[in-house]
């Protein structure tokens, strides 16, 4: 069931979480620039420390700069509270780690940022966390691989890297089904375009450094519980969440707070502990940065429409992987739980190969060759010649894309330029390989 | 913990802390929609303070078995069996909203089981409104989105939490619709029926805390009057009001309700030395 908005999302991303400080009178919101908060008392220092009083402590815990940008992310998101993490990886882990330990197992889509994959196929394993990879389209696939150590089914709502829609209320259906959390990157939708939690997701995961800053500048992460997910009747599944913690004065986090049991744990152990904090001067910028949020993810869905209809059309691009295109296989999911559009970040695929692909890479003159996604200015990446340098045809195409494929991200330039400077490349592709 | 109260079980949540004996307890009593964890933030001090914390789901609520209650006489008739099953002492008995209505008439029914009285956001009578009380009925995400724009201050409206991080009106429209259908209704119900707040007041002895905020759009401060004229000249009032916050007070003001409840209970220390 989503939960009420108070005010529209471009309000909430102006607004939420912050009014005027009383002292000053600051519009903006301030900087905390402090490692730590004067305790009142010796009293006021225990009640703090044992949470009998809300209040800040120590920054790597909760520092009021960073606190209005986890309660914007939840407001806009539908989520109960948010923790704001040093980056998107911090958030994964973090999320990972207060659900489950040695032992645990998570059920992912196939269809991964290569960062998550590698966290979740190579590094959690060395600390007994299995996961199983899915086809993200497969609903039987995601309820088969589910094991009685499963502790969490996980998606990303475009995939990477070819653009799968998730089927949220399906998976989110599985999960309950199987009294598991299911968590969504939603990085490159932002809940401008998609709100997952409102389609039945339990958790949500944002990379900031992606379209919520939008300026390349900081990075940072995101968490939001959706306190939706009901703890307790999960059977003993989530110990972390539902029996005592000596780690911090005992406190069943579930009896606590039956809503917000998830989030008290992350924060009370997992940022405490693995320390992956955003600094206040990253959540300041990533907070700039959403204010314009609304704004800005109309002009990136609104250049990558243009730019797609551009390439379709191309004699030397053999195919355009685009979600709102009649030949992407998750179009009509896409009409349905992406009906604002689907982001900024696309694929295509040259003819002329790993040659075709890299020359088309140098001859781009306003897109910026680079490993990101989600930046105001437009970017592109051969994935053949870099992040997928040593992968051979066959790999490649198992991967989902071509010696061929060129990832694009749609900054907010003026279209025409865009589609001019893509010419460019492609003219100069058309050349080498002639 | 779980206890028995007329061979159903009962949670209570205890500020993290064992109950001992000898020690005074204070008894929170939530309102309508409501479980224990709305109380969290003024629980865990008192249970660190010298104090035993007793705070139930009421039945049908969170945790706590059913039949729920459609009265708030029942209710009081019940927190009565809960006292008596907890064994407990001297007794600080708060309630908010619904919740101050039970604490009212317990305290009435039982004088001998309270010796402190805190009413939280009340008002009595506490007619609820015509469209809320239908929507609790025929649409009960209605209802929850309206008690949030009641029940929050313009400045929690849009965040600024006082509990860094947490989205405050999310939690409680969580909250809400954790609760089987049906159970938000009745408690609405209980509130719009509940005549007997003027009667009961006058027959309450024990010192009495009547703490509103400043601005609770559901019981404003202005309207706790009548109520407030209803006790009796002999006992001992005192009158608090909170400062920028709404109806949920202790989520938005929890500092501010704590103190409140900690100062009332130490003004009066002397009525919790002996079991009344």
């Amino acid at each position: 069931m989503p939960i009420h908005r108070n005010a529209g999302a471009d309000t909430l991303a102006l607004h939420a979480g912050q009014t005027p400080d009383p002292v000053h009178r600051s519009r903006a919101t301030p900087i905390h620039f402090t490692t730590s908060y004067v305790f009142e008392s010796g009293d006021h220092a225990a009640a703090l420390f044992n949470q009998e009083r809300a209040g800040h402590v120590y920054s790597r815990i909760s520092n009021p700069t960073n606190a209005v940008l986890e309660e914007r992310i939840a407001a806009l998101d539908g989520g109960v509270g948010a923790i704001a993490c040093a980056s998107g990886q911090a958030a994964l882990t973090l999320a990972i780690t207060t659900l489950m330990g040695s032992g645990g197992h998570i059920v992912a889509s196939r269809s991964l940022y290569g960062g998550s994959h590698n966290l979740l196929g190579y590094t959690l394993p060395r600390f007994g966390i299995e996961t199983t990879f899915v086809p993200a389209g497969d609903a039987d696939a995601w309820r088969a691989a589910i094991r009685p150590n499963t502790r969490l089914l996980f998606g990303e709502s475009i995939g990477n890297p070819g653009l799968e829609v998730l089927d949220i209320p399906t998976l989110a259906q599985i999960a309950r089904d199987a009294r598991l959390p299911l968590m969504v990157d939603a990085t490159l939708v932002t809940p401008i375009l998609q709100c997952p939690i409102d389609l039945g997701a339990n958790i949500v995961m944002h990379s900031a450094t992606k379209y919520l800053g939008g300026h390349g500048v900081a990075i940072g992460g995101l968490l939001v519980d959706g306190g939706n997910f009901d703890w307790e009747a999960s059977e003993g599944r989530f110990p972390t969440l539902t029996e005592p913690y000596e780690g911090f004065h005992g406190m069943d986090f579930a009896e606590e707070s039956p809503i917000a049991a998830f989030l008290l744990r992350a924060r009370r152990e997992g940022l405490r502990d693995f320390g992956a904090c955003l600094s206040p001067m990253n959540a300041f910028q990533i907070l700039q940065g959403m204010e314009t949020l609304g704004l800005r993810m109309e002009r990136h869905v609104a250049n990558a429409r243009a730019l797609v209809e551009h390439l379709v059309k191309h004699p030397f691009v053999e195919s355009v992987s685009w979600p709102e295109l009649d030949t992407h296989p998750d179009k009509a999911l896409a009409a349905s739980l992406l009906p604002r559009g689907c982001g900024g970040v696309f694929s295509f695929s040259l003819k002329g190969g790993r040659k075709a692909g890299s020359t088309f890479i140098e001859g781009l003159r306003l897109f910026s060759h680079l490993a990101n996604v989600g930046d105001a200015k437009s970017l592109a990446i051969h994935p053949a010649s870099t992040t997928h340098f040593r992968m051979s045809a066959e790999s490649l195409l198992a991967a989902g894309i071509t010696e061929g494929t060129v990832r694009l991200s749609t900054g907010l330039e003026t279209a025409t330029d865009l589609i001019e400077d893509l010419d460019r490349g492609l003219y100069a592709a058309q050349k080498a390989c002639a | 913990m779980k206890l028995t109260v007329s061979g159903k079980s009962v949670y209570c949540y205890t500020g993290g802390r064992a109950n001992q004996p000898g020690r005074p307890t204070l008894v929170l009593i939530h309102g309508a929609g409501h479980d224990h964890s709305v109380w969290t933030l003024q629980s865990r001090y008192f249970a660190t303070h010298g104090w035993n914390v007793l705070v139930p789901d009421l039945p049908g609520h969170g945790q706590s078995e059913g039949p729920q209650r459609e009265s708030i006489g029942e209710l009081a008739d019940w927190v009565g069996l809960l006292l008596e099953a907890a064994g407990i002492g001297p007794t600080l008995l708060a309630g908010h909203s619904m919740g101050s209505l039970v604490a009212l008439e317990t305290a009435a029914r039982f004088p001998t089981r309270v010796s402190l009285l805190a009413l939280i956001g009340s008002v009595a009578p506490m007619p609820v409104a015509a469209p809320l009380l239908e929507a609790t009925l025929a649409n009960r995400d209605k209802a929850h989105a309206m008690i949030n724009q009641w029940s929050y201050a313009p400045g929690s409206q849009l965040g600024s939490s006082s509990i860094p991080g947490m989205n405050l009106t999310a939690i409680n429209e969580r909250l809400m619709q954790r609760q089987a259908l049906g159970v938000l209704h009745r408690d609405m119900s209980a509130c719009n029926a509940y005549a007997g707040g003027f009667e009961a007041a006058a027959k309450v002895r024990c010192p009495t805390l009547l703490l509103s905020a400043a601005q609770d759009r559901m019981t404003s401060p202005k309207a706790i009057t009548p109520l407030a004229e209803a006790f009796g000249q002999e006992t001992p009032l005192r009158k608090l009001v909170i400062p920028a916050a709404g109806h949920a007070m202790m989520a938005e003001a929890p500092g501010a309700v704590l103190e409140g409840l900690w100062n009332f209970a130490g003004a009066f220390a002397s009525s919790l030395q002996e079991r009344p």
